[in-house]
């Protein structure tokens, strides 16, 4: 219990947090939730689409997971081991760039989205490349390395199937998982036609044909390509080995065929013992594509001689990590591994999809991600976007307890308000009266009493609309009508004899 | 300040002074306890599987096949036919093999052993597949883990030809994920395999064959 003595609170002389720069990169929305939402459920192809996408995945998972005699015994062990490792991050991280360059690989340290996308830059044009192809990677996409590659004349190739439908639709990706979930095979086969190049004209809307498609357009570029640049789902620091996990062996191809291969990771990837891997390949396949395991995953460990790239590079990414790693409670959203089991679940994200929420991370990690990497005013309504019914920590391989998550960033954002403004805000001034009338129960009587009133205001239960200042909560939703009685009246008009015979 | 400096200073004020260089774990690799769980977590999950024998093999080949995978069983006397039976019904005559494979191949199938200086991926698109053995398999989720090992080649050769062919011993299979990577050396490059190329990414409609192999066929070998 603090004492408030009325004086100022002296200013703790912390350094500013180093937030992810704004004008680079794929972090921010360019217009808030609600607005982007309303217009995402006005696109009923989006809703079947999601809709059809995010039930079938959400069975696969249930049905894969449900098999596992241990599962919460491997969910605790990877929030544990995830919690360890923030706690000495920057130990990890030495000892991880210790072990890679033992093994011949040389590391880099970015301390945001510019010197990160500057560094992968100058390594392309070292090697001597116009042309990249590049592994699935939310790192890479969070920095806009792709737009910093075009600037300096270098072409990247997206090799994911997904991310190739988005990069040749000039689209942007919605899931993490599935970049083009948005997109169904219709609109993916129209894509291919018209923006391949090498597509058949008679291209059918067959998945199978589609992927055949995909193999074609891209088997030159994998056989040709001397740089490879990919993200990372693990680093172990003990051993210095990287982990890509996917399905189709685009990943396999960009880490093994070129003769220089770049991975750009943010630094909370970094696991710190080879034995932790096997908590989260069990963990993390599961969770995110329904399977036992994904069809592919590679490990490498700096240059091995004679097999794969023979220059290999690792960019560590900050960004805004060590941001939210200064928030004990925020910094359990850097556990997480990318899964996106919470977005298949969420009630909001079915229905609003990803592009929504206006950042490379999407739904409901997203919600608590985003804000804590670029500050939470610069991504203020996402931590609004969840109704909190707790779908998402409930799947979460690694424990997050993302509706918490959402309420501490809720906070964070009222407290910003506050000590920016001079005037109090509609809602500060609410929340101070209520307080007022609540802590009396002579005038917390007095206002139910009141609040009657309210029911000239609705029909059939329900008020559609309220007047300002509380129009804001009906513009969304409905408010019930309040109660003919309140519980009090109801209580004592159906206790009067047992009052009695209590005196 | 470099940006090393700057992260790793940002780190330190994030987290309180002092941590980046306490309680740092064993960097030796040699001492890696690999099974356990992590330090501080009172978790306790499987580290040591209770399938042995037929029953192990039986889930090993039942996940393959779950994933797509073509399984046949073979005990050292009969894995000539079914590696030859395999090869003729797909109609492979040109394989890379890795440089040590080690296995009696048929009459009909030339065979190019992956030696330096090692073939282009180009060439190695031209074959009409591959022939390796195994590091581990992994039954639980029907996986089977190449290490780069003289039998089983650079991760190249069993990356380009659309066909792979992979010959598993009993002794190599084990039950879960946490005992592939107790006896998985991290030193080596590896790659895991769970059933053919796929992908989900249409629909999340699962899809066999994309850009790895699209047909992947395992010997498993018992006595």
């Amino acid at each position: 219990m603090r004492t408030f003595l009325g004086l100022p609170a002296p200013r703790r002389s912390l350094p500013e947090p180093a937030y992810a720069p704004r004008g680079v990169g794929h972090l921010r929305a360019s217009q808030e939730f609600p607005v982007a939402a309303r217009r995402a459920l006005s696109d009923t192809q989006l809703r079947r689409n999601l809709g059809k996408a995010t039930a079938t995945i959400r069975a696969k998972r249930a049905a894969v997971v449900g098999e596992v005699p241990d599962w919460e015994e491997l969910r605790s062990a990877g929030q544990a081991i995830k919690a360890a490792t923030m706690a000495n991050l920057g130990g990890y991280l030495e000892q991880l760039e210790a072990a890679v360059t033992a093994r011949g690989g040389t590391v880099h340290w970015a301390r945001d989205a510019i010197e990160a996308n500057n560094i992968v830059t100058r390594l392309v044009q070292a090697a001597g490349a116009t042309e990249v192809v590049k592994v699935k990677s939310l790192a890479t996409d969070e920095i806009g390395l792709n737009d910093a590659l075009a600037a300096a004349g270098i072409a990247a190739y997206e090799t994911d199937l997904a991310e190739l439908i988005v990069q040749l639709g000039r689209d942007r990706p919605s899931h993490i998982l599935v970049p083009a979930i948005h997109r169904n095979r219709t609109e993916i086969r129209d894509i291919f036609v018209a923006e391949m190049g090498d597509a058949d004209p008679g291209l059918t809307d067959d998945p199978a044909a589609l992927a055949e498609a995909a193999r074609r357009h891209l088997r030159r570029k994998f056989l040709s390509a001397t740089v490879g640049i990919s993200g990372a789902n693990f680093a172990v620091a003990e051993t210095g080995t990287l982990c890509v996990v996917e399905s189709e062996g685009n990943g396999r191809m960009c880490v093994t065929l070129p003769r220089t291969l770049i991975t750009v990771m943010g630094i909370e990837k970094v696991i710190p013992r080879w034995s932790d891997l096997g908590v989260f390949l069990q963990l993390l396949p599961r969770s995110s594509t329904g399977e036992r395991m994904n069809p592919y995953t590679s490990m490498w460990t700096g240059v091995t001689p004679g097999d794969g790239p023979q220059s290999v590079h690792l960019v560590l990414l900050d960004n805004g990590r060590t941001a939210a790693l200064a928030d004990p409670v925020g910094r359990a959203a850097l556990h997480c591994i990318r899964c996106s089991a919470c977005l298949n679940v969420c009630p909001v994200y079915e229905r609003t999809g990803g592009h929504a929420y206006g950042s490379v991370y999407p739904g409901p990690i997203g919600a608590v991600l985003s804000p804590q990497l670029t500050g939470v005013e610069d991504n203020a309504s996402l931590p609004y976007a969840s109704s909190l019914c707790g779908a998402c920590y409930q799947v979460c391989p690694v424990k997050i307890d993302i509706p918490a998550l959402l309420v501490h960033l809720r906070a964070r954002h009222v407290e910003l308000q506050r000590s920016a403004r001079r005037v109090p805000s509609a809602e500060a001034i609410t929340m101070a009266a209520a307080s007022w009338v609540m802590a009396d129960p002579v005038r917390f009587a007095a206002a139910q009493a009141a609040s009657r009133s309210g029911r000239l205001l609705g029909s059939r239960g329900k008020i559609s609309a309220l007047p300002p200042p509380l129009a804001a909560w009906t513009r969304a939703r409905d408010a019930p009508v309040p109660p003919a009685q309140t519980f009090r009246q109801w209580w004592r008009s159906e206790h009067r004899d047992s009052d009695r015979d209590a005196q | 300040m470099s940006a090393r400096e700057e992260m790793l200073a940002r780190i330190s004020a994030a987290v309180g002074p002092g941590s980046t260089d306490s309680a740092r774990p064993s960097p030796d690799p040699g001492q890696v306890s690999a099974g356990e769980p992590a330090a501080d977590s009172a978790a306790r999950y499987r580290t040591r599987g209770q399938l042995s024998g037929p029953e192990l093999l039986d889930l090993l080949a039942g996940r393959l096949t779950d994933y797509r995978a073509l399984v046949h069983r073979a005990t050292p006397v009969t894995l000539a036919d079914e590696i030859s039976a395999a090869l003729r019904r797909r109609q492979a005559r040109r394989v890379v093999v890795p440089p040590a494979l080690r296995l009696p191949l048929p009459e009909f199938v030339t065979a190019t052993a992956d030696t330096p200086p090692v073939l282009s991926a180009a060439e190695l698109d031209a074959f009409d597949g591959v022939i390796t053995r195994a590091a581990v398999a992994i039954a639980e989720t029907g996986t089977i883990v190449l290490d780069g090992s003289p039998d089983q080649g650079r991760r190249a050769i069993s990356l380009v030809p659309d066909y792979h062919l992979c010959v598993v011993e009993a002794r190599q299979v084990v039950h879960l994920v946490p005992e592939a990577v107790e006896r998985l050396s991290a030193g080596r490059p590896l790659t895991w395999i769970s059933g053919p190329s796929a992908t989900s990414d249409i629909e999340l409609e699962r899809v066999e064959g994309v850009h790895g192999p699209r047909t992947l066929e395992v010997v498993l070998v018992s006595a």
